[in-house]
Order: structure tokens, then C-alpha cells, then sequence
């Protein structure tokens, strides 16, 4: 067994320096403030689809979730007059491991007071070029509402989509899902996502998407519909080359909308016969006090990494993959 | 019944999909940063030796395939079916034609082959890579000629058909590699 070995190549390792000392560069430059928040949290992240680690501490019996992002403690800063931050460190989701994901990982996230989420996806931009330059050249990033991307991949519109009509186009495709059955239309258009439009996306360098439907808002805003009735949640998704990058929010700062988010998260999860979890009575008192008009993003630092190295596989740009952890 | 979680899924992993047993080739987890996570997979039908894709949202279950790859003894062949003996506990089994497949014409009695078997029955038949097989039936060798150019077809005792060099002659005992069916050379006796 050579597995005491690291993943990454010696070369690699120090690419991968030198792109951690450049986006410090950039916020340095920018005036960005850096902040560490706790990587244990009392509560946890309650999205369906994101499974916390848990850990306990012996010492009080206090359980203790490991941070799958930062989000909820940056907003806490946000809301007590941080101004802009950001923050690089290692997050943990659980049953992630594939060839790009890590089950512990590097996120890069940072808030901008001020900022909508076309703002910040110029920054996204920006930065993306400054990190990458001399390693790889991009062409500047296309962007697709939401809509527009479905329409231009897949030939459909995703906003005007029942079930039925899903599965039918995936099974066009030849594409045979096991284990969808409910009636939620998202999980069909990430089938469409995962399996049709990212691998079209690998020829097409960096792309902005934009606009979710309102039942994918995560953590955004939702800006009601006009004539075209569907409200759109003012989220985007950075792809570069097919691979998912980064996810930005222009953030919800509605308490009582973030608590229902909560509360739907936690009967989602009840639902699929997940575990309930705590859910950040610190974060809604934060909303509470005040949440600045914001946009915020989460990078992923090994993904850009890899694009800086042309590899592809993340075990290539980590010391020591979950494996040989 | 044991299952496995779309979490333990990797390659050489066999599983049971619309009845049949399958081993997965490729595994690839797929996830939407806010989204569905999924579980692409590329199998080999055991039966059929069909390569598919599939899909599995993860977490999901998958029932296990009670499948096991053996070394046995080929014996004989009735008219219907192949026979093969475990060598340890000579435990028999007869596998059908489907299951033999194209490993019937390098089928030597006496020879140890894999015998893949699913819940005890014969699924599969992979001869052993390299056979020595006697030569039935071929034009008459051309003595002195050993540029290895040219070469002609012989048949061989289990009815394979193989490319052999032009000195070769009925009686002769050659060596094939039954994954490629080129023959390697004359067998020493």
C-alpha cells in the first residue's frame, strides 16, 4: 500500500498555495475583511439535500454539528455592522465523495453590503480571472437566466414543466432514473441539470446562471412575478467548463420568510425520513436586529484549483483525499 | 435481504437490477450544489454481458446480487449442458449454453476455468486466458517455413477456428490466448 502518500502531486500542492494567496490578495486589495467563524455550531444547516457531520463533546454532552458553510455566522457579522467579509476554510458534508466532491472541503465565501446578485457576479468574475490568470485562459463568462439556460440545453421551458412532462423528456434522453417518485418537480429538472445540461456545458468555458424557480431559492430573495406569473429566486450559479464552481444569493433578509424557509426545510426532511436538526435561532435574532441589503457567494477552492491545475479529479488538488484521510 | 446504500457503491460491486445480477463498472455521485443528488452508474449484466447506465437517486437501496466467481474443473459436456467440479469440495454444476457462451470453444475437459455463479447456478464462463488446443483439421504444413507470414486457418479439438503459422499440421499442439483467439505458439510437449 502507497496510500500514506498524498493524493496531490508536490507541484500541485504549491499551485495550490499560491491560488489561496492570491484571492487573499484580492480582498486585501478590495478591502474586504477576512473572518474565521466556528467550524462547531450548536445548530445545522437545515437544506434537505446537505448533511451535516455531528460530533459530541464529551466533556458537557453538548451535540455539535460541523459547519457545512459559514453562512449563518458571516450574516451574524453582517448584521452586527461587519461590512464586507470573507472567509476561506474547510466545510464538511456528509456522503459527498465522488471524483468532484470531498466530503471536507475548501469554501471560499464572502458578503457585499450593497451588492445585488448581478453585482456580485461581475466580482465573481473578476476574481476568477485575477486567481486564474497565467494557469488557464478564460473567454468572459455567458449568462443564462435560468429560463434561457433550459431553453438553450435542454429545448424546454423549466418554469411551464409538470412531472409527467419531465420524465418523459428524460426517458427522450435515455436517461433511466430509479427512486424519483414524489411529485416535486425540482428533482426531475436536476436530473435535466446533472445529466443533460452540464456535460453540454463542458464545451462552453465559464457560465453565469441565474433567476431559480422560487422552490430552489435556498437562502435568497424571491422577486415576485410579473406578466409571466413565475417568481424567480435572485440566485445564481457560476459553472466554468461543466463544473460547478459557485452558488451566490442575493440574501433574504426577511425574518419570518427565513423561518418558514426553516420550517419547510424541516418538514422536507421529516418527509424523506432524514434526521431533524437544530435549527439557528441565532441567526433569525441576527434577521431580526437586521440583515444589510446583501449579496453573497461560496466558492469552491479545490474545484478552482483543479481548473487551475487542468485536472479532474479533486483528489488530484488535495494533500490527503477523504480516502487517505 | 442484504442491499447496499448508492454510499457503497463503487466498481466490481454487484447488485441486482430489473432481476438480473449486475456488476458496476463506473460510479459517478452527481449533486447540484442546492439540488438532488444522484448516483450515475455503468453496469455489466451478468447474464447478458449488456453494458447499461443508470441512474439512482442517492440514498437510495439497492438489492445485493449473490454473486460469486469460482475456479473450477471443466469435465464434461452431455449433449445439453457443461459440467464443472469445485476442486476442494467437488461439489458439481451444469451450466447452460447461455451461461457458457462464447467460452464454449476453448472449452477443454480437465482445465480450470471462473465460474461466475448467482445464488449457486452458473451465470458466466471465463475460459482460462491462455488454452493448448490440438489441431483437427488443417492444410498440410509447409516444412521450412518459419517466416510467420501468410498463415491459414485450423480448426482445433474443441471446434475453435484459429489463425495459425503455415508449418503447422494436424496433430500439433498449439497455444491460444482465448482473449484475443491469436495463437501464440506450438505447445511444448
Amino acid at each position: 500500500m502507497s496510500d500514506w502518500r498524498p493524493s496531490a502531486s508536490l507541484e500541485t500542492l504549491q499551485l495550490r498555495a499560491r491560488v489561496l494567496a492570491r484571492i487573499r490578495a484580492f480582498f486585501d486589495a478590495r478591502g474586504v475583511l477576512e473572518v474565521e467563524t466556528p467550524v462547531l455550531s450548536q445548530a445545522a444547516a437545515s437544506d434537505p439535500h446537505i448533511e451535516s457531520f455531528i460530533t459530541h463533546n464529551l466533556a458537557t454532552g453538548r451535540a455539535d454539528y460541523l459547519h457545512t458553510s459559514p453562512e449563518f455566522a458571516m450574516k451574524r457579522l453582517l448584521a452586527s455592522g461587519s461590512g464586507s467579509i470573507y472567509q476561506l476554510g474547510k466545510v464538511f458534508r456528509r456522503g459527498e465523495a465522488g471524483r468532484r466532491h470531498n466530503p471536507e472541503f475548501t469554501l471560499l465565501e464572502w458578503y457585499r453590503p450593497g451588492f445585488d446578485h448581478h453585482r456580485l457576479m461581475d466580482e465573481v468574475e473578476t476574481l476568477l480571472q485575477d486567481v486564474l490568470a497565467g494557469y488557464t485562459t478564460l473567454a468572459p463568462a455567458r449568462r443564462y437566466s435560468y429560463a434561457e439556460l433550459f431553453q438553450t440545453y435542454a429545448g424546454f421551458d423549466p418554469f411551464n414543466a409538470d412531472v409527467d412532462q419531465l420524465q418523459t423528456h428524460v426517458q427522450q434522453r435515455g436517461i433511466d432514473v430509479t427512486g424519483l417518485d414524489g411529485p416535486a418537480v425540482d428533482p426531475w429538472l436536476d436530473v435535466v441539470l446533472t445529466h443533460e445540461i452540464e456535460p453540454a456545458l463542458a464545451r462552453e468555458g465559464p457560465v453565469f446562471v441565474y433567476d431559480y424557480p422560487a422552490s430552489q431559492a435556498a437562502l435568497a430573495q424571491i422577486r415576485p412575478g410579473r406578466a409571466d406569473g413565475a417568481d424567480r429566486a435572485e440566485r445564481f450559479e457560476l459553472y466554468v467548463n461543466g463544473l460547478e464552481l459557485a452558488n451566490g444569493f442575493h440574501e433574504l433578509r426577511d425574518v419570518a420568510e427565513q423561518r418558514q424557509r426553516f420550517e419547510h426545510d424541516l418538514a422536507q426532511r421529516k418527509a424523506a425520513g432524514l434526521d431533524a436538526v437544530p435549527l439557528d435561532e441565532r441567526l433569525l435574532q441576527a434577521l431580526q436586529a437586521g440583515l444589510p441589503d446583501c449579496a453573497g457567494v461560496a466558492l469552491g477552492v479545490d474545484r478552482l484549483v483543479m481548473l487551475a491545475a487542468g485536472v479532474d479529479s479533486i483528489a488530484d488538488v488535495l494533500c490527503f483525499d477523504y480516502a487517505r484521510a | 435481504m442484504a442491499s447496499y446504500s448508492t454510499n457503497e457503491f463503487r466498481s466490481g460491486l454487484k447488485i441486482m437490477i430489473d432481476n438480473d445480477p449486475c456488476a458496476i463498472i463506473e460510479n459517478e455521485f452527481v449533486k447540484p450544489g442546492k439540488g438532488q443528488a444522484f448516483n450515475r452508474v455503468k453496469i455489466r449484466n451478468l447474464k447478458t454481458g449488456r453494458v447499461l447506465e443508470k441512474t439512482y437517486k442517492s440514498g437510495e437501496n439497492v438489492e445485493a446480487a449473490d454473486v460469486m466467481d469460482t475456479t473450477m474443473q471443466y469435465l464434461y459436456n452431455d449433449g445439453d449442458a457443461w459440467h464443472f467440479m469445485d476442486p476442494e469440495t467437488f461439489e458439481q454444476v451444469a451450466a447452460d449454453a447461455n451461461a457458457v457462451g462464447d467460452a464454449v470453444t476453448w472449452l477443454k475437459e480437465q482445465d480450470m476455468v471462473t465460474v461466475t455463479l448467482w445464488n449457486g447456478s452458473p451465470i458466466s464462463v471465463i475460459p482460462p486466458n491462455h488454452v493448448v488446443l490440438t489441431v483437427t483439421e488443417t492444410d498440410p504444413g509447409v516444412r521450412g517455413d518459419t517466416s510467420g507470414g501468410g498463415g491459414k486457418p485450423a480448426t482445433c479439438d474443441t471446434g475453435a477456428v484459429v489463425r495459425v503459422p503455415l508449418f503447422i499440421d494436424e496433430g500439433d499442439q498449439i497455444k491460444v490466448d482465448t482473449r484475443t483467439g491469436e495463437y501464440l505458439g506450438r505447445a511444448k510437449d
